[in-house]
């Protein structure tokens, strides 16, 4: 029983074909597109801090509460949006892949929310401090960060660099604008935080709207008087909250006609209609092992919250996953030893 | 002992269901760990979902597959290849079980239900662990690529016996 020659050269292909598409789907042929891969790879530098968040690796954890007036109810089924009292675990951060760098000069302070009352109502917020993005692809973001980062010969940001990427990228002029005009404040508690990408409300009847949402600050802290060290917005928080909760009004934006809600380099009009849903009350510092779990990736939303198609929000839940499984595989190393 | 000439029509139905599934779950997992496109979010939504019926269809197989009873393989195939035949057949049991499971476990860890097309939530087992997470993310990853090993190995197989050896084993299944 001689097979002919032919015979074992079309199994072969069959063993070949298959193997084939799951090694391209896997990616060993290369990719068309940018993957999470690349992405966290280039957060995360050449040496990467083991066991930390890629991005905004500095950070600590808070507890405290949304406490709800029920303004955005008839726009949305969202248990934390209803008349009543949500507590959640928050993380205050400063942007960069280092933890140990000092808070206080970092560019980008943000604070992000874990609302965990039922697994249908899962939400985390991820808010910075500039409310526009300068692009809005992750093509774009991933050449506006490799423009940013250091030259790895010399350990400076490359200026020249920085104004190409400016000038071949006119959207960015809004974020522009507002960089050269922000001023950081000396506390944590004093920052405006951004959703920066839009998302739709959806209420009982299916009806969306597309929303921005913001933590507005309550207080002004012109200077930190902790200055000199390197955690000086902890500190500055921590002395704030021994005396009283840190408070923030939350702030809604609905779309004007005229608003894309899946471009987040654009302001939109001041004149939009604006309702503030409650206030997210900061009562006190927690342990690192409070939110050290918890993946901060916008894209888990409750029912009666959804996602827009905004190019850049799609692709922070990848870049978030990479990210969380590489920190989950360091930390179950070191916990292994 | 009479031999069946073929596989019954309900484990020739979960063998291809299964088949389609398992190829789309694993070319579906491979990119979208990867992609930062718009389509990611539907595609995990829609892999969970898939994989929690994957659970539920792999028990209802291995149900079944005690209900009847296997055409044998061919009396003549040397021992060694009977053998590589029962133990493949058995790691593609446990890749099946190993899958849904671990991946279910692994969204668990990370503080995750699974949303059954916003009909009900699936709630975590266990409480929120880095460590766990760690443990199911790599054991999935691990158990995907064993299972596209065992993919290759149990396809090419088939198509010898179609092929090459021109015996009963690969209509048994087709028909």
């Amino acid at each position: 029983m001689r097979a002919p020659l032919s015979k074992y050269i079309a199994l072969a292909g069959v063993a070949a074909a298959i193997s084939g598409v799951f090694l391209y789907a896997g990616g060993f042929f290369g990719n068309s597109q940018l993957t999470a891969q690349e992405f966290v790879n280039l957060q995360q530098g050449a040496n990467p801090h083991a066991g930390f968040r890629r991005a905004h690796a500095k950070g600590f954890c808070v507890a405290g509460e949304v406490r709800s007036n029920g303004a955005l109810a008839e726009h949305s089924v969202a248990a934390v949006l209803q008349s009543t009292t949500t507590p959640f675990i928050g993380r205050f951060s400063t942007g960069g892949n280092n933890p140990l760098a000092p808070d206080l000069s970092s560019p980008v302070r943000s604070l992000a929310l874990s609302f965990s009352e039922s697994p249908e109502q899962n939400w985390r917020i991820a808010m910075n401090t500039p409310p526009v993005m300068a692009v809005a692809t992750p093509e774009a973001f991933y050449a506006q960060l490799s423009a940013l980062s250091p030259d790895p010969a010399t350990g400076q940001r490359d200026p020249s660099r920085i104004q190409a990427f400016f000038q071949q990228h006119p959207e960015s002029q809004t974020f522009r604008n507002w960089s050269a005009s922000y001023q950081a404040t000396g506390s944590l508690a004093a920052e405006q935080y951004h959703s920066i990408n839009a998302f739709y409300l959806v209420n009982s009847a299916g009806e969306r709207q597309a929303v921005r949402w913001a933590a507005v600050p309550k207080t002004q802290v012109a200077s930190n008087p902790f200055a000199e060290q390197n955690d000086a917005l902890r500190l500055e928080l921590e002395a704030q909250l021994a005396q009283a909760p840190v408070a923030f009004d939350w702030q809604f934006t609905f779309a004007g006609a005229n608003d894309d809600e899946n471009n987040p380099t654009q302001l939109w009009p001041e004149s939009n209609e604006q309702k503030i849903a409650g206030q997210i009350v900061i009562t006190r510092i927690e342990p690192d092992s409070a939110c050290s779990e918890i993946l901060y990736d916008p894209l888990i939303l409750p029912a009666g919250v959804q996602a827009t198609a905004d190019p850049i929000l799609r692709a922070r839940s990848a870049a978030y996953a990479e990210s969380y499984r590489r920190r989950a595989r360091e930390v179950a190393a070191q916990h292994a030893q | 002992m009479n031999n069946p000439a073929q596989f019954p029509l309900s484990a020739r139905i979960f063998h291809w269901g299964m088949a389609a599934l398992i190829f789309s779950m694993l070319l579906a997992g491979l990119s979208m760990v990867q992609t930062l496109q718009a389509w990611h979010a539907p595609i995990v939504a829609a892999h969970k979902f898939f994989g929690v019926l994957a659970l539920i269809a792999v028990i209802a197989r291995l149900a079944n597959r005690f209900r009847f009873k296997s055409p044998a393989l061919p009396a003549d195939l040397p021992a060694a290849q009977k053998l590589a035949a029962m133990v493949t057949q058995a790691l593609l049991y446990i890749c099946m079980f190993a899958m849904p499971i671990s991946g279910f476990l692994m969204v668990s860890a990370s503080g995750q239900g699974i949303n059954m097309l916003g009909l009900f939530t699936l709630p975590p087992i266990g409480e929120p662990s880095l460590v766990g997470y760690s443990f199911f993310r790599e054991l999935h990853a691990i158990t995907a690529v064993l299972l596209m090993l065992l993919i290759v190995m149990h396809v090419t197989a088939a198509v010898y016996h179609g092929l090459i050896r021109k015996d009963n084993l690969l209509r048994s299944m087709l028909r």
